[in-house]
């Protein structure tokens, strides 16, 4: 097990190092950043003179080995547009991305659970019936529209709600239920079909006949049995969220680190987009991971050579 | 995993005369197909569903109501919305249907050689699989885009470098599941040349998982170009696209609110019709696939 750890993690850095080294690529086709920041009257001479500061006059693989070497010091270049080290711009907007995605993941899961697993239990009855309609229709509904939809109800009509930033628990309300809905549709599906599973096998029978109560049966040796891929995709829904939040953040105007990527990415600042990039990938990778390890771990059936 | 897939229709020795199925319809599965063709006559039929053009503009008419001469409204520059949703549905269905075909194709091609050659180029191709997976697909294609700038061509272009590799993956797994069968073996024994294994004995084994994956994939590839679009990169307007419509309607959302509900609900009947038709086939012609 140990070993198997070890190997998938050296695994996920040579592929993270390589996703740098992608991105890096990318952006030699992206055109030349500076003509897009200087302003139009800006002389031939005083571009070459940007260009020979940044090092973009450099052979590309010279810009590339500094850039490797930079990268493992945590030294990705500072922004093109606000000149402070691009790492720390994303550093500090990262509390708020992940404090958006965990409090959309407790949403989806404290909605899709109890869904799923009743939906279950009364198979076929106007619950279940529901509940499957909620999680097609959940799944066809885009993020980003599910955002508008909400803004509009919520904010223009009822003026209940702020449309943006960040402050109170209030303006946690409309971007973790954008964020949740898609996750959770998937999480109610997921757990109707375990249980579904689960509640056919002969232990559970078993546990009826002896005359144990009904929700004990259900939650106590249905549910913590059908709970693994739950787990397992508790993790990789994680890394959705991370990309989820790309387009959450931009409609509410959230400070977080999707938001400062698209800012970035407008702007061709590409020290951000790069540390932005390399972080969510090192994130998503170890989620991954995790939920490969979770998946192990809960089943001691599985072994990983 | 300790799991090997062993499709049992594949374990056939001898190609027996292939009955002609027919696939039965659940009821789901026809609301799907029943959304699906109406959206492909919608998109078909454009121009003889709304007398205005899409990028026809008129100024006296801007941020007009639903009315009995612009049933969806107008927008900001007095564009007839019913319009630019029914041309919307054109660039839709033709995004979904183009960077399914081709990134399909890639990743069958990329998937056959991993999984039949194995060995360096298996190990390969697949670490470059992994590298797109290390991303969130929706954050990898925006990053593509911006990167390769904005516009259909390169809508298009982002979709197939980024979707792929799903169909590397599935078809890699496949197979090698297939690969090892005995049918195969002695289709070997019996002195079959490598392109006729290929081609006789393991493509049509991989259509119908490539056939579920793809459906599944449409809507997946058309809400990834709204949500672009809707970012401002991707499709731009004059041209409509339900991502950019969206796009400038968040701007007017205090006074317009048909500009952000109607091409959300295209979108939405659009994904949901594809989606549904995607889990009727998944259940019916694969039950052991799941997503």
């Amino acid at each position: 097990m140990l070993q198997f750890v070890a190997r998938r993690l050296i695994q996920a850095a040579v592929v993270v190092a390589l996703a740098l080294s992608a991105v890096f690529a990318l952006q030699f086709l992206a055109g030349d950043p500076v003509k897009l920041f200087l302003p139009t009257d800006t002389t031939p001479k005083q571009i070459e003179e940007f260009r020979e500061r940044l090092g973009l006059n450099d052979p590309w693989l010279v810009q590339y080995a500094r850039f490797m070497r930079g990268a493992l010091r945590g030294d990705f270049g500072r922004s093109l547009r606000q000149n402070e080290p691009a790492l720390g711009l994303v550093l500090e907007r990262f509390p708020a991305t992940l404090s958006l995605s965990g409090v959309a993941m407790l949403v989806a899961l404290a909605v899709a659970i109890p869904v799923g697993v009743l939906s279950a239990a009364r198979r076929n009855s106007w619950f279940d019936h529901l509940g499957i309609g909620a999680t097609v229709v959940g799944q066809a509904v885009p993020g980003f529209w599910l955002g508008l939809m909400l803004i509009y109800v919520f904010a223009v009509w009822l003026r209940w709600l702020p449309t943006s930033g960040r402050g109170t628990w209030l303006h946690y309300v409309m971007p973790s239920i954008t964020l949740a809905a898609f996750v959770a549709a998937r999480f109610a599906r997921l757990t109707r079909s375990m249980m579904l599973d689960v509640l056919g096998q002969d232990y559970i029978r078993t546990a009826r006949a002896k005359g144990l109560a009904p929700r004990r049966v259900l939650y106590r040796h249905a549910f913590k049995n059908a709970s693994l891929p739950i787990v397992t995709l508790l993790a990789l829904q994680l890394g959705q969220l991370l990309g989820g939040a790309v387009i959450t953040e931009t409609i509410f105007a959230w400070p977080g680190v999707g938001r400062l990527l698209v800012q970035a990415l407008l702007n061709r600042d590409f020290p951000v987009v790069l540390v932005g990039v390399f972080l969510t990938a090192v994130l998503y990778s170890l989620l991954n991971l995790t939920a490969d390890l979770a998946y192990a771990w809960l089943n001691p059936r599985i072994r990983y050579e | 995993m300790s799991q090997a897939a062993v499709p049992p229709y594949a374990a056939t020795l001898v190609e027996a005369p292939r009955p002609r199925r027919r696939l039965p319809l659940s009821r789901s599965g026809a609301a799907g197909l029943t959304l699906v063709a109406l959206v492909v006559t919608v998109a078909v039929l454009a121009p003889l569903i709304t007398p205005y053009g899409p990028a026809e503009t008129d100024l006296a008419r801007s941020l007009r109501p639903p009315s009995r001469a612009h049933p969806m409204g107008t927008d900001q520059l007095g564009r007839d919305l019913l319009t630019r949703i029914v041309y919307g549905a054109r660039v839709s269905l033709a995004i979904g249907l183009v960077t399914v075909g081709v990134s399909g194709a890639i990743g069958l091609v990329v998937g056959l050689i991993a999984g039949y050659l194995g060995g360096a180029a298996d190990a390969v191709l697949m670490r470059v699989v992994d590298v797109w997976l290390a991303f969130p697909f929706i954050l990898l294609a925006l990053t593509v885009n911006a990167i390769l700038g904005i516009g259909l061509q390169n809508i298009i272009l982002t979709l197939i470098i980024t979707g792929w590799v799903v169909y590397a993956r599935l078809v890699r797994g496949e197979v090698l599941a297939l690969r090892a069968l005995e049918y195969v073996e002695a289709a070997r024994a019996l002195g079959a040349r490598e392109g006729r294994i290929i081609a006789r004995h393991l493509l049509p084994n991989l259509w119908t998982p490539v056939i579920i994956l793809s459906s599944l994939q449409v809507a997946q590839f058309i809400v990834a170009e709204a949500a672009i679009s809707f970012l401002g990169f991707g499709v731009q307007p004059p041209m409509a696209s339900w991502g950019n419509m969206l796009n400038e309607g968040k701007t007017y959302i205090y006074n317009a609110w048909w500009m952000t509900t109607f091409p959300g609900v295209a979108l939405v009947l659009t994904a949901l019709g594809v989606n549904l038709v995607g889990d009727w086939l998944r259940d019916t012609l694969d039950p052991r696939l799941t997503t």
